[in-house]
């Protein structure tokens, strides 16, 4: 590893402090890539906790990247539920077919336990190795997908609406059901190891769900789950908009947001900038096709808008970047905040965006 | 603003607050003047465009564009069932889910379409591209429109593309969905003809074809 003044621990914990650490955190959320470079298939990379430990370990090592991830793909809390995960050789691992076909089976849904979730407990073996290897030098970042967000895969987003709109009572019992399993799914997280649970809830974003429905749903059971969990999160938006809803979310008591392309960067740094922390917001999909210098851009952009003052770590926007992004593309991403990411960020006086 | 204006006005306004009854009873007045193809060309489509104007500029959220789009569908097929014969089965019209099981993209689309007076063919989700392919050409379609969720089955279209386009009728291919939005290129990469960004954008393009 290059000779750096701080620790990825120390360098994440002093940003999330909302302070300036020595350089702007790389948070890669790159889940996927670790297979190429233990030279294995996703399915069978996804097969043993000890090949993503491996992965996450070389991922941090080439690119300098400032956490490592427990997280394996995010169809697995579903699959826990009893669902079934189509792998592929190239992208993340999908939900197939939804587990709830009717309304009324939700009045019989139970929490799955842990123990008894092979897939999760493979996870849970992943943050042990993860934290026996790294030790203090950097954090362990697990992921849960918000029990407002799950039914997705659970039962199909248009039935999902449905049962919102139809039978809020079966809405009610459900995201019970859910609460209880996010709640077990992340504390047992934290007590494996992981420093910091990332909160993923695409399904609150504005893009799908207005306010005042937010409001109503989504912002309940965030601010209850959260308020039960035995360590910090980070609410994820999974490139979903967040601006009419950060005040919002800074009151479910997460300590950070993850933020999408669509919007402005700068924007929502004014808003969150003091009071919750940031990630992102990398196009993912674009970055596909960037060559080193949109690369370039791209981070410097992003640190010209978000980094003073702390409270940001750069990130893409989804929380999940593509396999199709190249080694190259990642490099430069990697090279450009080690270049320009050094506190005080005095260049960002000159430049502009 | 003039009293068609109006009434577009109040119809969005009341699918946006996922008001059926409002919605109801301003289109029962307009069906009273109008026929029901007109009802639904000259004031279903037009708010279902705004709301979907609204959902790409971000001001109007997915789940108020998906229960307008089933608040609409279902108003239309009382007025202009299935079986009428002024509803239009012209272009031969198919949708799928490539490789994904999200339908929701899909399902919103396939109502707007539906809205707007047009019959189509629902080819289902998680559906291969070999699969789809063989079913386009069964089906003689003539403008067929894609959906995905993930990059990875995006990037599969140039599967469907590349065996499609050397038909002697081969269909329009109309893309949409996550990836699409977030790169403005894809749509090219993949060999579509054109990508919506919103369910109304396909009734736009859907005339455009039959236009041409």
């Amino acid at each position: 590893m290059e000779n750096m003044k701080m620790t990825s621990t120390e360098r994440v914990m002093t940003t999330l402090g909302r302070k300036e650490p020595d350089r702007v955190p790389l948070a890669l959320t790159v889940t996927m890539h670790g297979a190429k470079e233990v030279g294995l298939s996703l399915s069978e990379y996804f097969d043993k906790p000890e090949n993503v430990v491996e992965g996450q370990l070389r991922m941090r090592e080439k690119y300098f990247n400032d956490i490592l991830m427990s997280f394996f793909y995010g169809a697995i809390d579903y699959e826990a539920f009893g669902g079934e995960v189509a792998f592929f050789d190239d992208g993340p691992p999908n939900s197939m077919d939804p587990i709830i076909k009717k309304h009324e089976q939700i009045l019989h849904l139970e929490p799955p336990r842990i123990e008894e979730s092979p897939c999760l407990m493979k996870i849970l073996r992943a943050t042990e190795m993860l934290k026996e290897r790294a030790g203090n030098d950097a954090p362990v970042v697990g992921v849960v997908i918000s029990p407002f967000s799950l039914p997705i895969m659970q039962m199909g987003y248009d039935k999902y609406l449905d049962l919102i709109f139809d039978r809020f009572d079966l809405f009610e019992r459900l995201m019970a059901v859910n609460s209880v399993f996010c709640i077990d799914w992340a504390n047992a997280q934290y007590k494996a190891g992981a420093s910091i649970i990332v909160y993923f809830d695409p399904v609150s974003s504005t893009t799908n769900t207005t306010r005042d429905l937010y409001l109503k749903t989504g912002f309940k059971v965030a601010s209850d789950v959260i308020s039960r969990l035995d360590g910090p999160t980070a609410t994820h938006m999974a490139s979903g908009r967040c601006i009419p809803i950060i005040d919002d979310i800074a009151q479910t008591g997460t300590a950070g947001i993850g933020v999408s392309a669509l919007e402005d960067l700068g924007e929502i740094k004014e808003i969150c900038r003091g009071r919750i922390n940031i990630l992102g917001n990398l196009n993912g999909i674009e970055m596909c096709r960037w060559t080193a210098v949109d690369a370039e851009k791209a981070v410097k952009d992003a640190l010209a808008k978000a980094g003073k003052g702390g409270g940001y770590l750069l990130s893409d926007n989804h929380g999940e970047i593509p396999f199709q992004v190249s080694d190259k593309t990642l490099h430069a991403i990697s090279e450009a905040v080690r270049k320009w990411g050094n506190y005080p960020l005095d260049w960002v006086e000159e430049y502009e965006v | 603003m003039n009293e068609n204006e109006s009434m577009i006005v109040d119809l969005t306004l009341s699918l946006l607050a996922l008001d059926d009854l409002a919605v109801g009873s301003i289109i029962d007045e307009i069906a009273s003047e109008m026929t029901p193809l007109e009802t639904a060309e000259y004031a279903i489509v037009p708010a279902l465009e705004r709301i979907g104007e609204g959902w790409v500029q971000g001001t109007v959220a997915l789940s108020q564009v998906y229960m307008s789009g089933r608040i609409c569908e279902e108003l239309v097929d009382e007025i202009l069932p299935p079986s009428d014969p002024d509803r239009k089965d012209q272009p031969r019209i198919a949708i799928a889910t490539l490789e994904d099981y999200h339908v929701l993209g899909k399902r919103i689309v396939y109502a707007t379409v539906r809205a707007s007076g047009f019959e189509l063919n629902d080819f289902g989700h998680g559906v291969k591209a070999e699969e789809l392919v063989d079913k386009t050409r069964a089906e003689k379609v003539e403008v067929l429109l894609i959906s995905t969720l993930m990059l990875r089955s995006a990037l599969r279209i140039k599967d469907v593309s590349r065996e499609l386009k050397g038909d002697d009728h081969a269909p329009k291919i109309i893309v949409g969905g996550a990836p699409f939005l977030f790169d403005a290129e894809l749509w090219r990469e993949v060999g579509a003809d054109m990508m919506c960004r919103s369910a109304s954008e396909v009734i736009e393009a859907i005339e455009r074809v039959t236009e041409s």
